[in-house]
């Protein structure tokens, strides 16, 4: 039988799925074993138990000096600055890209320069804004929705103009003006792909986001991150950075579950 | 079949994890790695490498030194506990809290410089240091900066619960403090330079007020420096000889200052008036007299109090005694049994004795 046609039994499959993530802690259990055996002390790659440790310390013990949990602060503070951001970045995308998908004067006018504006790399501007808006939240989520709000507009734009022309026409000959097209034909046909757009983004808006707390800031999972980077503890960063993953790959799949939801007929070819 | 190519797969993955993760093994070797990152006390370093004084000593005792250059200070320091270097410029805090807390053993081989007023709180608009009481601080947590702002504060009855720590990049700085909502701010030179230059900026504290307590170093491997001890003596010579040509008021001298200066993204002037700021050693002898003075273990003990007080000794530490400091004469602080950072006038006693 040739490859292509291979069939998976359910079984099979669940194993081929689970194998890459056993081959990740096999191999991270068997490099920390070898270095541990070469120094008791070593930060590298600390063993489970002080993995567990640490966890502990940040996440279910207060903070001696705050008495605050700083596992969870620093969750809901990079969490609010991303919502934020993201929040705006959608808004924008909605009735810009809505706008410069249908409306030919403001193609004209916004296409060409947010095509350009979407090129400029975010970080490059860091510097930038933290001298215009300032080391607080505002200069993070500008960071945030500068990085993600060009792409999210043009793909948006995108969509619209892929629209089958004819339902335009069908709709004007129903003597529909422009505003009522947009309402009743564009944007319903718009919002799962808007979806679509910002569950695209959350990989870039968290870079951007853990770029920003980097820099400056009193909380924050990028914060901690690079705080603790200091003193080489990794036992700190793994857990923050399989958190994050975690927390941005829930994102995405409950978005994708909100799509489908929302609007099942957007899922008519790939229903399962 | 499928059991096999799992295993396979695993031990596939691992062998890739080992490459990367291989402990520096100590034997005797000729090829050895230094870093380090940009700092007054520390340009003489870059300046050797490109001048060739560090291959005049190294080909003297037959070995191969490279010595590279970071942009980023903390990543020179980690690369090192990792194993990647040799040795690495740092300061006496970080030296304790990165490789000696992560159970490196190092040994401080040359004691190039203090800081005299290199490091610095800033205060915005006129006032005195206490002052500070209530206002976010801008600074790079947990660093030589964050140590001066506790000596500071306790210097006028106050401590940190006074004030709000905000971390900031030390790039950044310069720039930060142009913003309206930063208020307080320390970190060191060059930026302490260009921030006091600026018009409403007022130095309130320095580090000349706690002279000798933040020691910048380059330290190697215990273990890498015991099995080659022509790799320390040839750190010392390269040390003694650029320290000395840096400091004569000779046309060399001044040219070695000038290059030093522009590589330090500054100019002749602006690197002498940093070198004002810091007590060099460029006499192997008074390094050595530092360095046994009975003041050393006293500011260690400052130092290793307030890394404990941060939780940055390791989080099960008891008490800041968990990690041993040896200083030259047996003078050990804490648990002898876990010496992992050494105080040596063993090469600079060398280098003042003519003996390289």
């Amino acid at each position: 039988m040739r490859l292509i046609n291979q069939r998976l039994s359910p079984g099979a499959g669940a194993v081929l799925k689970t194998l890459p993530f056993v081959a990740l802690v096999l191999a991270y259990l068997l490099g920390s074993a070898l270095r541990l055996a070469e120094n008791p002390n070593d930060k590298l790659l600390p063993a489970l138990t002080t993995l567990a440790d640490a966890i502990d310390r940040m996440a279910f013990t207060a903070d001696p000096r705050s008495g605050a949990y700083l596992f969870w602060t620093d969750t809901l503070a990079s969490l609010g600055r991303l919502a934020a951001g993201l929040g705006l970045a959608t808004l924008i995308a909605l009735l810009v890209g809505m706008a410069v998908g249908m409306l030919p004067v403001l193609r004209a006018l916004l296409a060409p320069f947010i095509g350009f504006v979407s090129m400029v790399p975010p970080l490059a501007l860091l510097p930038v804004l933290f001298i215009v808006m300032g080391l607080g939240e505002t200069s993070k989520i500008t960071l945030i929705v500068i990085g993600v709000a060009p792409i999210m507009v043009r793909d948006l734009a995108q969509k619209v103009l892929d629209l089958p022309r004819e339902q335009i026409v069908k709709a004007e000959t129903l003597s529909a003006s422009t505003w009522l097209i947009g309402l009743r034909v564009v944007l319903p046909q718009v919002l799962p792909r808007l979806l679509t757009a910002l569950r695209l983004q959350l990989g870039p808006a968290f870079l951007f986001l853990i770029a920003a707390e980097a820099i400056s800031a009193d909380s924050g999972l990028g914060y901690r991150i690079f705080l603790v980077r200091r003193y080489l503890s990794m036992d700190v960063i793994f857990p923050y950075v399989a958190w994050i993953t975690l927390l941005a790959a829930l994102a995405d799949y409950g978005l994708d579950r909100l799509r489908r939801k929302l609007f099942p007929w957007s899922e008519l070819e790939g229903a399962r | 079949m499928k059991t096999s190519r799992r295993s396979t797969m695993a031990l596939l993955a691992a062998l890739g994890t080992l490459g990367f993760l291989t402990p520096a093994f100590a034997a005797p070797k000729t090829d050895f790695k230094v870093a380090w990152s940009i700092y007054v006390g520390w340009m003489p370093w870059g300046y050797a490498s490109d001048t060739g004084i560090v291959k005049k000593w190294a080909d003297k005792y037959g070995l191969t030194i490279e010595v590279t250059q970071f942009n980023d200070y903390v990543e020179s320091i980690n690369q090192y506990t990792a194993g990647s270097y040799d040795a690495v410029t740092l300061t006496n805090m970080d030296g304790l809290s990165i490789p000696a807390a992560g159970g490196v053993d190092t040994t401080a081989v040359i004691v190039g410089d203090f800081s005299a007023g290199n490091d610095a709180v800033l205060l915005k608009g006129p006032g005195t240091l206490a002052d500070i009481k209530g206002r976010d601080v801008n600074l790079v947590e947990f660093s030589v900066s964050h140590y001066l702002l506790a000596r500071a504060l306790d210097s006028v009855g106050m401590t940190e619960q006074d004030v709000k720590v905000i971390n900031t990049a030390d790039p950044d700085m310069v720039g930060a403090f142009q913003t309206p909502d930063v208020t307080a701010m320390v970190t060191w030179n060059p930026m302490v330079a260009e921030i006091a230059a600026l018009p409403d900026a007022t130095k309130v504290f320095d580090s000349a007020q706690i002279p000798g307590e933040i020691i910048d170093l380059m330290v190697a491997n215990t273990e890498v420096l015991a099995d080659n001890p022509d790799f320390g003596k040839a750190l010392a010579g390269i040390w003694y000889e650029t320290a000395t040509l840096m400091t004569a008021d000779t046309p060399e001298g001044a040219a070695a200052r000038a290059a030093m200066g522009a590589a330090s993204g500054t100019d002749q002037a602006g690197f002498e008036s940093q070198m004002a700021a810091t007590k060099l050693f460029d006499k192997p002898g008074d390094a050595v007299a530092f360095t046994t003075s009975p003041d050393l273990p006293k500011t260690m003990d400052l130092v290793r109090g307030f890394l404990f007080d941060k939780g940055l000794l390791g989080s099960g530490a008891p008490s800041a005694d968990v990690i041993g400091i040896e200083m030259p004469g047996g003078v050990v602080l804490g648990d002898a049994a876990n010496i992992k950072l050494r105080f040596s006038d063993t090469y600079m006693k060398l280098a003042a004795d003519g003996a390289l």
